[in-house]
């Protein structure tokens, strides 16, 4: 129990951002319509994929002769580009639908 | 200087991400918002490239990252930009997988890190989010891989008896696991952590096994915000507010979303995860055993039907879209539109595999946005319209969700196609939907069927009207 407390304390501000932003995610899409479901989902997928960041880092940081943590890494971020970069031309892709109606209408 | 500078670009990010999002959610403001919240990733991934220090050192290996994000960049752009409007939901899938295989791999990293560190006491709390993320990460990606082989068709539903609690089982074996790790670091806890990681892959295949397709969507959603939560975890281990604000922001926004798309279907998340669609329509027995005989109706009767109707509505579904047969469909809407006929469609909330989809299809094909009638508008129309056309859609006109509180579908909205003078159905045969549930309509005296591939019934259509 202590250590618990110990621990929260040493990491409040860490959770403090936690709690605000649980609530920011879930007022920025109050009200979307059922149309931009998908492209709104597509959009998050392609956010999310900031776990780069961290594949970047235990990359960067790998020691060169530690081959689990250089192979592990560098797939990490071979996938983690995907992530990004796959979420956000697809997202585009599918917006890119509605905008060109736009311009019709 | 430069930690601060990092600091400030990760503050930028952050907030694109949430205006990004915000601005997503907009219809008008939803491509630039997602322009803006690439605009903060690109700058957070370079900031963290360049300026990212752990105790005073940079970074290094860098042809290895650039190598591996050149390579990522490349075959996410082309596998972005070749996938066919139709396969969309299982390209999100597989992104998603991607982003939770990601955060499994950074757990695993880490944690071989921490076994070499002899001697050194490692915090519980550290270990905790370590064992979180390669959880988290792993079902998620596990899960994805398995909703991707569903949509694409390559994996059937598959579930067997009491697997809800064998799944339960599982799931309390690996917290069970995942409690002696951090609570006791036993010393073969390298041996463990790999069992978990083993089990977490497992969790995630048995979770979206049982689920039905048409519960995709909801699926793929749900697993999104997972990864969410999985990036936060890697937020939490290096301290990283980017990470944590975009992982959360997500993950929160990611089960908002997941909840708003149970309810455009009429059902509770309980109900999507346990309920296993189509799978109590069969083993329920006597639920759902419509009799009866349908009546087809040829192309030159349909033809004559629908040009010389006054309105005539087109209700499009799953079946259009794996035909690719959108373009045929606005060809046909123009044919009757040149010959006076008042032609709409009629688009149900989950139209096609995931809500918004067939709004994307018809769009792509260059239908007019004012066409396209949202349920409510349409079902009060329905009665002044003389032909409706249903392109292999079937549980989204199924009227077992209004008068059979047995069916799975009970108590989704539908739409009223019955109120139209004629429903001409083209399915490729009596199979029944998605959903795995007869579909009374088909039986119905107004009802006639028209039976072939969507694109080539429409194509077939196009030529016999012509030829009138």
């Amino acid at each position: 129990m202590q250590s618990v407390l110990e621990w929260i304390g040493r990491h409040q501000e860490i959770i403090y951002i936690v709690v605000l932003m649980i609530f920011v995610g879930i007022e920025v899409i109050g009200r979307v319509p059922s149309v931009l479901h998908t492209p709104l989902m597509s959009g998050a997928n392609a956010i999310h994929g900031v776990v780069i960041i961290g594949a970047i880092i235990v990359m960067g940081k790998a020691s060169s002769d530690n081959y689990l943590a250089l192979i592990l890494g560098f797939v990490a971020v071979v996938v983690g580009t995907l992530n990004v970069v796959g979420g956000f031309v697809v997202t585009d892709r599918m917006l890119e639908m509605f905008s060109k109606k736009k311009k019709q209408s | 200087m430069e930690q601060n500078l990092l600091t400030l670009i990760y503050l930028i990010s952050s907030v694109t991400f949430i205006v990004g999002l915000k601005m997503l959610s907009h219809p008008a403001t939803a491509r630039n918002g997602n322009f803006v919240a690439a605009f903060g990733m690109t700058i957070a991934i370079f900031g963290t490239i360049f300026h990212y220090q752990e105790e005073g050192r940079h970074l290094g290996n860098y042809p290895w990252i650039f190598g591996g994000i050149l390579i990522g960049a490349v075959v996410g752009t082309l596998a972005a930009k070749r996938v066919k409007m139709t396969a969309m939901p299982e390209m999100v899938s597989l992104f998603n997988g991607m982003g939770g295989a990601c955060a499994a791999l950074i757990s695993l990293v880490e944690f071989d890190h921490l076994s070499h560190t002899d001697g050194v006491s490692v915090e519980p709390g550290f270990l905790l989010i370590i064992v979180l993320g390669l959880i988290i990460g792993s079902v998620s990606f596990a899960g994805s891989i398995i909703a991707w082989g569903k949509l694409n068709g390559s994996i059937k539903d598959y579930s067997f008896k009491g697997q809800h609690i064998f799944n339960l089982l599982l799931l309390g074996v690996i917290i069970g696991l995942a409690v002696y790790l951090i609570g006791w670091m036993p010393t073969q806890s390298i041996v463990v952590f790999y069992v978990i990681f083993f089990l977490s892959l497992l969790y995630g295949i048995f979770f979206v096994f049982p689920i039905g397709g048409a519960d995709m969507p909801v699926v793929i959603s749900l697993l999104n915000s997972f990864t969410g939560v999985a990036a936060a975890c890697g937020g939490f281990l290096y301290e990283n507010k980017v990470m944590l604000t975009g992982g959360i922001l997500v993950g929160a926004a990611g089960t908002l979303l997941t909840i708003l798309m149970c309810k455009a279907m009429n059902r509770s998340l309980t109900n999507v995860l346990i309920g296993s669609f189509g799978a109590s329509a069969v083993g329920g027995g006597p639920s759902t055993s419509v009799q009866g005989t349908h009546k087809e109706i040829s192309l030159s009767d349909t033809a004559v039907l629908m040009s010389y109707a006054n309105k005539v509505f087109i209700v499009p579904g799953y079946g259009l879209a794996v035909a690719q047969a959108q373009h045929a469909c606005h060809e046909l809407e123009k044919l009757l539109e040149s010959k006076g006929v008042e032609v709409k469609y009629a688009i149900h909330p989950v139209a096609g595999r995931m809500p918004g989809h067939m709004n994307v299809l018809l769009a792509e094909a260059d239908v007019p946005y004012d066409k396209l009638l949202e349920m409510e508008q349409a079902n009060e129309e329905f009665s002044t319209t003389d032909v409706v056309l249903i392109l292999g859609a079937n549980d989204v006109v199924n009227p077992a969700a209004k008068t059979d509180p047995s069916s799975p579908i009970y108590g989704m909205p539908i739409l009223d196609v019955e109120l139209a003078k004629h429903v001409i159905v083209n399915k490729r045969s009596m199979k029944p939907g998605y959903a795995g549930i007869e579909n009374e309509l088909f039986f119905r005296p107004k009802t006639s069927m028209l039976f072939g591939d969507a694109k080539k019934v429409l194509q077939d259509l196009v030529a016999e009207i012509k030829n009138l």
